[in-house]
């Protein structure tokens, strides 16, 4: 493999990143619907360090779904602990959730989800007007953003107006825009042609030489590939060093998803 | 996220949905157009009357020939029969008989042609005594009134209201000039000052002649001694209900008349026409009241059956401001802002249509309304109370969503 192939060292990170971002200790998440009980997550220990690259991969109802809510502090843990950039989120309340949503982490979804009414720079300065970021600052913080991303000059144009992969860059800056610790990106490009999928996972590479921490959870072995760290989950757990080489062997060069 | 922001993002949701939003807030726009015609008409109403009460004087008693109830079904019609006379007028003004009467004025009118320099004018002739300047609370822009020795001569004098010499010679200085009426020469006493238009009669529009030049000259009929009305005037407002019973006592003796029930004249006062006036006022209340009462009740549902579809509609949208960071309150604070909005646009185009019949309606049901712009500002914050009270429960809905399950809606 070639020196950008991600490790599939799957718990831990290596190397030189710095302090823990995400410590997630037993994590265990169930839901119950009436009497049954179904357990998504079976004890889940995970750390992710600043400046980090991670791939989430996992064949559907494996529970990387639920990860990625827990991670993205959308959800919360039944038993075990997660703490991220240096908060316990496992007793915090909405507001307190929402608050660390805004001030740590960067959504990107696969929908996009832009909204429609409102132009580029607007879409992207709603993370900032959450964070009481006073106005006059907030507009010249999402043109930046957006310039980083390359849409420098569609500034005032309206999602309808802008093609997919503009689309899910407009995502990226307003993920971007408020300095989060964390970029969570959910198959980013499940919605994208390849032109688009190269253009928004080489913004990644970009973020991620910026020393930006990105996790990425996508079904797409190649998307994966562009992560340094490739973590399996399979049945609730993540599965050890071997069986993860195994698994992403079985998806082969270009295999697409691991069903 | 703050006020002006969130009401900037509330008010470009309402306008994105502007039919929608219109046909919404149409109960309230209803409702509160009840209300400010509710309260325009009964000051309106009030001051109608205020307005009859001053132009008559409040201590009136007003006592015409004929009976209004016909319970027997004997008795002649109402003001129809001659059944007053003078003699009546004078016994009522007795101080033994009646302390409580201050003034008594008998009337006896008639429509006739009045001619003065070619131009000629129909108008009300009315023979009185020199009492009714004082009884009806008249006065005179310039001359005289007519005097007791013009009733004893039966002079030809006439005293014109101020409309009426303004239609005869143009001008209300016309003290000293003739006028004929009815192909007799009468000279000009005096004019009335104006004294504006009770609901029945222009009172500006007459012509005052001496009762007894009145019976003997211009309205002869069948007895010349009867007269249509008597004017009593009360020593006081306090004093009417006594002068009243007076009146009847000294009538029914003098026309042999056992029980008020068989009374052959009818006794009404101001207050018969308060009486009027205010149980129409309070029927139209309680009409228009259940009217806005029910139209807000179904617009605030209104409001709120619409909130919950622009929950449902906007799941996603709300699941996605979640994620980047809003808090529960400012998604509730943005629906209720919302819900407010409808309301205040409710109240708005309500207040607006409420001014309009204000304006209009007057001309067509003949009493007037009055727009109280405390009323107007009041029910627009009525309006947006209800915007803000049907929307709590979609807004709470809103902000209980969870983010996870907002984001996955299609």
């Amino acid at each position: 493999m070639s020196a950008l192939a991600p490790t599939v060292q799957p718990h831990m990170p290596e190397g030189e990143y710095g302090e823990p971002v995400i410590q997630l200790t037993a994590a265990r998440k169930v839901y119950r619907s009436g009497t049954i009980e179904f357990e998504a997550l079976r004890g889940v220990d995970l750390e992710i360090r600043q400046g980090e690259y991670v791939a989430i991969m996992g064949p559907s109802g494996s529970g990387k779904s639920t990860l990625m809510n827990i991670l993205g502090c959308l959800d919360t843990l039944t038993t075990g602990h997660y703490r991220l950039a240096g908060h316990d989120v496992d007793d915090l309340d909405e507001a307190e959730l929402a608050e660390i949503r805004n001030k740590e982490i960067g959504f990107v979804f696969q929908q996009f989800n832009l909204l429609p009414s409102l132009e580029a720079w607007r879409n992207v300065e709603l993370p900032l007007m959450y964070g009481r970021v006073p106005s006059h600052e907030r507009r010249a913080r999402a043109e930046r953003a957006l310039e980083r991303v390359g849409l420098g000059s569609r500034l005032a144009n309206k999602p309808g107006e802008l093609s997919g992969g503009q689309q899910q860059r407009v995502a990226v800056a307003r993920a971007l825009v408020a300095e989060p610790t964390m970029i969570l990106a959910d198959e980013p490009t499940g919605n994208l042609d390849s032109v688009s999928t190269r253009d928004v996972l080489g913004l990644f590479d970009e973020l991620h030489e910026l020393g930006r921490t990105i996790v990425l959870i996508t079904h797409e072995l190649e998307v994966a590939q562009r992560a340094r760290r490739i973590v399996w989950v399979r049945d609730g757990v993540i599965a050890d060093p071997a069986e993860t080489a195994r698994a992403i062997g079985h998806a082969g060069p270009g295999g697409g998803a691991a069903a | 996220m703050n006020w002006t922001e969130t009401l900037g993002t509330s008010w470009a949701a309402v306008r994105s949905h502007g039919l929608r939003s219109l046909l919404t807030v149409l109960g309230i726009l209803i409702g509160i157009a009840a209300v400010i015609l509710t309260v325009g008409l009964g000051l309106g109403t009030q001051k109608d009357v205020s307005s009859q009460i001053s132009s008559l004087g409040s201590n009136l008693l007003i006592v015409s020939p004929g009976s209004s109830t016909d319970s027997s079904g004997v008795r002649g019609g109402f003001g129809t029969s001659a059944t007053l006379t003078a003699a009546d007028a004078t016994a009522l003004d007795s101080d033994v008989n009646a302390p409580d009467v201050a003034g008594v004025a008998a009337e006896k009118s008639t429509s006739l042609a009045l001619e003065a320099n070619d131009t000629n004018w129909t108008t009300t002739v009315t023979g009185t005594t020199p009492s009714w300047l004082d009884v009806r609370s008249r006065e005179l822009v310039s001359g005289e009134f007519i005097t007791d020795d013009d009733e004893a001569s039966s002079a030809a004098v006439t005293v014109l209201g101020s409309e009426t010499a303004t239609e005869l010679f143009g001008t209300t200085n016309v003290v000293g000039q003739t006028v004929t009426i009815d192909d007799r020469s009468f000279e000009i006493v005096g004019v009335l000052a104006s004294a504006g238009s009770d609901s029945s009669s222009n009172l500006d529009d007459l012509a005052i002649v001496p009762l007894s030049t009145a019976a003997t000259q211009l309205i002869g009929g069948t007895d010349s001694a009867s007269v249509s009305t008597i004017y009593v005037k009360a020593a006081s407002d306090t004093q009417l209900a006594a002068a009243y019973q007076e009146a009847q006592t000294v009538l029914l003796n003098l026309h042999s008349i056992g029980s008020a029930d068989d009374a052959d004249f009818t006794i009404s006062s101001q207050n018969a026409l308060v009486d009027t006036a205010t149980s129409i006022y309070q029927t139209l209340t309680v009409l228009l009241t259940g009217i806005a009462a029910l139209s807000l009740l179904v617009g605030g549902i209104g409001v709120m059956n619409i909130m919950l579809v622009s929950v449902t509609e906007r799941t996603r949208e709300i699941g996605l401001r979640k994620a980047l960071g809003a808090p529960p309150w400012a998604i509730r604070r943005q629906f209720l802002v919302e819900a407010a909005i409808l309301g205040l646009t409710g109240g708005v185009l309500g207040a607006v249509l409420g001014c309009g019949a204000a304006l209009l309606l007057p001309g067509v049901i003949g009493s007037s309304i009055v727009i109280a712009p405390a009323a107007v500002a009041l029910s627009i914050g009525v309006a947006i109370a209800i915007g803000l009270v049907f929307g709590v429960y979609p807004a709470t809905r809103a902000a209980r969503l969870a983010p996870i399950d907002a984001l996955r809606s299609e």
